[in-house]
């Protein structure tokens, strides 16, 4: 297989990643260099295994729907906001979202 | 003192030899001046140490001191740490200052008592092997500055490795700390998946990542391990299971252990001299009373490709959340909602994220997910069944850590598959959530440690630091120390 | 014209009545102050995890119940990644391959009084999932704001089968629905603050043709908009292929100032999700003798107690369903018969869906909020039963109950003098004076003009004020006039 140069753009894309062509291109390279060894797993045998999505199978453990976190005084969200770009009277500000 | 082990350093505390705040300037004197030759902290804070320092004396004079009360400790860049910077070795995190502690800062600062140097150096949000990728630069290593320090934990080791902090934690997702400890001579532990809890340490792959250890012997990994393990229930993935001594086992005799060497682990891609090392630690087992078997590891050449599928698929998500919206880095001059996303993105992450998020965005994308996702998940179980059968025949697994000594800064970077490979005897260990750790077992001709790798069943980790220490107890290689750094004091 | 067929699919966003959200332990009430309930797991700091709520899992067994569906055994939450402003992660935990409902119907009533009809609506899966934050369009120096109080609300999103097949229907099921999610506690229903909003798949096609392009029409939150948003999209893609035009799949927004439905993002943006199992999150078991607590714990379903409306009471099919359209107007209903007495529940019923309805309505309250308790109206309804009043006097009654002009029926009748006048001597008066004073009434009547009968029987009732009993007037006028 062989990634091109649209895939990339379009992967880039949905990754928010902005990309020069000539970026794409080395991308595109290594990329594919990378895939070459990912190949390997195209031969596998794999048929009736169940997929491995986490590193022990255990079950979901559940927290008591209590009310933990309280900022009444806007405390915390005063500290967070110091991280923030750009903030004011409480809410996070983002460029326009255009819909 | 700089050079005492845990040990020694916890006596000399209680017995009032040393106060807390005089050991942390020893080592904080020690940074200022070898830090700028080796690059392996991000964020040192003075004033933070000693006030820390001062508290952990408190609690000496107090009598309410732990074991590690008032020792001092370097953390890995990418435990959330309150009012310390907490970077990951990116750019986008540059000027992030945590506002929350993660679980093992608080376990071992706040609870065990031990006080930090300062934030480590790392490959940015981990994935790298030579520590190389960090926006922070390069961290070299103190047996050779024209040498990596190993990745990604790589300014966790070399700190250690060059005595500016006893100890240091760490987190391996696919060798991040066993293959640096390898690299700079020392020991280092990752525990079974799910031990040692994961709140407040950044993502990289979800899965795979653990919080663990580096230090100068199985010894002070085992005290430092035991203070930062245990179930937390922030974390779903941490497990249930009753607090444990990793020490318990310590200077227990190896008659009868049984050793498995997987002949998968000294095949033509080791090093010569990585393997002949490893085989006459082999042999030091033998004289310690172990047995030593033939196990097979058949799919673990598997293990690289499906890394690169798993780990980049969880990066991808998990690293979305740096969108320069609410924190960190947002790119200036941006128009729209569109551009503050790709252009914060792009200039904030360093090459080799942007690549594994343009991999594991890809190989989870429509019409791909099963080809690479789902089957690398059905490999990855092939690999843990593999363990599990060769785990029936021996108690530990044997072999080296990595399949060459630290290489030349540079060396790799032109060729990524080659760097890839170079985690191929790590890797498969996190896929299936087993402990693991590296120690030193000698040194090659150019007087670069070579690391030997055990690998534990599940929850094994106390046997299997004994089964590390009676080798240092038998050898010496943990106490050797690079020339340059090996200090005056 | 006309032939053609729509094909709605519902799918319904309910908001899990958890006091703290569904994977952080940050509050849920409504109206703080922004940002003061986004936790660092609702803000997604690096490093931080999530950790699943007992109680929404609890919700979503409750209505995997209420809905004869299958709750999963073993169910899994997934990632879907996208990036948006109002999700600090960059995705959005929900689930995917294996929601925790599935399966599962609802029955609804659709229509008024005669011409009503039940249908059964198939749904497809119920999965839970967190909320988003919400954007603030107001220019901030050309800035939209962000508030996370609500990103990490535990959703229930509830998917139907494509099987209603008119706006009417759809309605009718979003109200049947609306009502089940109250009555078994699981959502506050409240639409206006975005407790429980629909998305609603719409398509055309020729009877007995396969399934049409859809649209899916966002975020309705309410049941009027749901109605006009769906007419109006249903018209318009009936008019653009009887045009000879195409439309493609598309996501639509309702404007309800305008009526219209317009189209939000073009294909070339298409999403593509990047589902996967989110690894800090293990798979969900639930074991049976978790459900059959929750079984155990369900009130009686509105199914059941229409059923046992119909034969306890001998209601009818339509109006047992309008009395168990909440549990409200059903606890109302039961006290409201528990007051007077089994026999006379079908008046009881007619009181509480006619008068009180309307009283209601006309004063835009809620049932919970009626002025007159179901002990009281039960008195009353007793009254009429006995004869005491007459249904006409009774709705009197009601007025000086619901103006709190007497603590129940009897002390009003007491003390405006309805009771009902059944003293046959004082009727007999009654009737001799109307049948003297209105001779002309008599000989129409006798010339077969039924309607003098009527006009009669009003001036008795006039004399009496209303209180004669009215059957008693009737009798004996009719064999006054025929003798005589």
């Amino acid at each position: 297989m062989s990634l091109t140069i649209l895939e990339v753009e379009r992967i880039a894309r949905l990754a928010r990643l902005e990309v020069t062509p000539a970026e794409v291109e080395i991308s595109c390279q290594q990329l594919n260099g990378i895939f070459s060894l990912i190949e390997a797993l195209k031969a596998v045998d794999t048929a009736g295994i169940e997929p491995m999505a986490h590193a022990q199978d255990a079950c979901l453990r559940l927290r008591a729907d209590e009310v933990i976190y309280r900022d009444e005084d806007g405390t915390a969200r005063a500290l967070f906001q110091s991280l923030a770009p750009e903030a004011e009277n409480g809410l996070y500000l983002v460029p326009k979202v255009i819909e | 003192m700089i050079h005492s082990d845990l040990k020694t350093l916890s006596r000399a505390l209680k017995e009032k030899q040393i106060s807390s705040v005089e050991l942390a300037r020893l080592f904080l004197e020690r940074i200022a001046r070898l830090n700028p030759e080796l690059n392996a902290f991000i964020t040192v804070d003075e004033e933070k140490t000693l006030v820390a320092a001062k508290a952990a004396d408190l609690r000496l004079a107090s009598g309410s001191a732990g074991m590690l009360t008032g020792i001092p400790l370097a953390q890995k860049d990418l435990f959330c740490a309150q009012g310390w910077r907490t970077t990951c070795g990116s750019k986008m995190l540059e000027n992030f200052v945590s506002p929350y502690d993660a679980a093992v800062v608080t376990k071992l600062e706040h609870e065990a008592g031990m006080v930090s140097l300062g934030k480590v150096n790392m490959d940015e949000f981990a994935m790298g092997s030579s520590n190389e990728t960090s926006w922070f630069g390069a961290v070299k290593n103190p047996w050779d500055k024209t040498c990596v320090s190993g990745g990604s934990s790589g300014g966790s080791a070399a700190a250690v490795a060059a005595y500016l902090a006893p100890v240091a934690t760490g987190s391996d997702s696919g060798g991040s700390i066993r293959q640096p400890a390898a690299f700079c001579g020392l020991s280092g532990i990752k525990p079974t998946y799910g031990v040692v809890s994961r709140y407040g340490m950044v993502a990289f792959a979800s899965s795979l990542d653990q919080g663990g250890v580096i230090a100068h012997s199985a010894e002070d990994c085992a005290f430092v391990l035991a203070a930062m393990a245990g179930f937390d229930e922030r974390d779903s993935t941490s497990l249930e299971r009753p607090p444990e001594d990793y020490s318990r086992l310590l200077g227990q005799p190896l008659q009868g252990l049984k050793i498995g060497l997987p002949q998968e682990f000294f095949g033509a891609g080791a090093n010569a001299e990585v393997v002949a090392a490893v085989l006459s630690a082999v042999e030091e087992y033998k004289r310690l009373g172990a047995k030593i078997v033939d196990v097979t590891l058949p799919n673990s050449h598997l293990s690289v490709p499906v890394y690169y599928v798993i780990a980049p698929a969880e990066a991808s998500s998990n690293l979305s959340r740096f969108d320069g919206l609410r924190y960190g880095y947002r790119a200036p001059d941006c128009n729209d909602l569109r551009e503050a996303y790709t252009k914060s993105r792009a200039q904030g992450f360093g090459a080799e994220v942007k690549r594994r998020i343009l991999i594991g965005t890809y190989v989870l994308s429509h019409g791909y997910y099963d080809a690479y996702y789902l089957k690398a998940q059905r490999v990855r179980r092939l690999i843990a069944d593999d363990f599990r059968r060769a785990f029936q025949k021996c108690d530990v697994i044997l072999g080296p850590t990595s399949p060459t000594t630290a290489f030349k800064i540079g060396e790799r970077s032109a060729d990524l598959v080659a760097l890839y490979l170079s985690d191929i005897y790590t890797i498969a260990v996190n896929l299936a959530g087993l402990p693991g750790l590296s120690i030193p077992c000698g040194f090659d001709s150019n007087g670069l440690p070579i690391g030997l790798q055990l690998i534990g069943n599940y929850f094994a980790e106390a046997r299997l630091l004994n089964v590390a220490h009676r080798y240092q107890e038998a050898t010496d290689w943990h106490t050797r120390r690079p020339q340059e750094f090996c200090g005056e004091f | 014209m006309n032939a053609w067929e729509i094909v709605i699919g519902l799918e319904t966003h309910a908001q899990l009545a958890t006091r703290s959200k569904i994977f952080s332990g940050a509050s849920t009430a409504f109206g703080a102050a922004a940002n003061t309930q986004a936790s660092p797991i609702d803000l997604a700091l690096p490093g931080v995890l999530p950790v699943l709520n007992k109680g929404a899992v609890e919700c979503a067994i409750r209505f995997g119940l209420a809905v004869e569906a299958t709750v999963a055994e073993k169910s899994v939450f997934e990632r879907k990644n996208y990036f948006y402003p109002d999700l600090p992660k960059g995705y959005q935990i929900s689930q995917f391959e294996l929601p925790i409902v599935q399966g599962g119907h609802l029955n609804i009533m659709v229509g008024q009084g005669e011409k009503s009809y039940e249908k059964r609506i198939r749904l497809t899966r119920a999965h839970l999932e967190e909320d988003a934050g919400k954007s603030l369009h107001e220019d901030f120096h050309g800035r939209s704001g962000i508030d996370l109080n609500r990103a990490g609300m535990a959703l229930l999103e509830i998917v139907s089968e494509p099987d209603m097949r008119s706006a009417e229907e759809a309605v009718a099921y979003a109200k049947a629905l609306h009502a089940l999610v109250r009555w078994i506690g699981i959502c506050d229903g409240n639409m206006q603050e975005g407790s429980f909003r629909c998305d609603a798949n719409v398509s055309v096609r020729r009877p007995g043709a396969s399934l049409g392009t859809r649209r899916e029409i966002k975020n309705l939150n309410s049941f009027r908009y749901l109605k006009e948003a769906i007419e109006f999209e249903t018209r318009w893609q009936i008019e653009t292929l009887e045009d000879g035009g195409s439309f493609e799949q598309a996501t639509v927004l309702f404007d309800p100032a305008t009526g219209k439905t317009r189209a939000m993002r073009s294909k070339e943006d298409a999403h593509d999700y990047r589902y996967f199992p989110d690894p800090d999150l293990l798979p969900l078991f639930i074991a049976a003798e978790w459900i059959e607590r929750e079984r155990a714990a369900l009130p009686e379903l509105p199914v059941a107690k229409r059923q046992r409306f119909i034969s306890d009471y001998g209601l009818s099919a339509y109006d047992a369903a309008t009395l168990t359209a909440s549990l409200e107007m059903a606890d109302y209903f039961e006290a409201t018969v528990r007051a007077s007495n089994p026999a006379a529940a079908k008046l009881c019923a007619n009181w509480v869906m006619v008068d009180l309805a309307a009283r209601l309505k006309r004063e835009d309250r809620e049932i919970s909020e009626a002025a007159v308790s179901a002990a009281q109206l039960g008195g009353l309804v007793a009254r009429i039963a006995d004869g005491t009043i007459s249904n006409a006097i009774g709705k009197k009654v009601f007025d000086a109950l619901w103006m709190g002009d007497g603590v129940n029926a009897d002390e009003i009748i007491a003390k405006q003098g309805l009771k009902q006048i059944t003293d046959s001597d004082a009727i007999e008066k009654l009737v001799n004076d109307a049948l003297a004073a209105n001779p002309g009434s008599v000989s129409e009547y006798r010339a077969g003009k039924e309607k003098a009968f009527n006009a009669l029987v009003g001036q008795v009732m006039q004399a009496a004020k209303g209180k004669a009993n009215p059957q008693q007037v009737s009798e004996l006028l009719r064999q006054k006039l025929s003798t005589n």
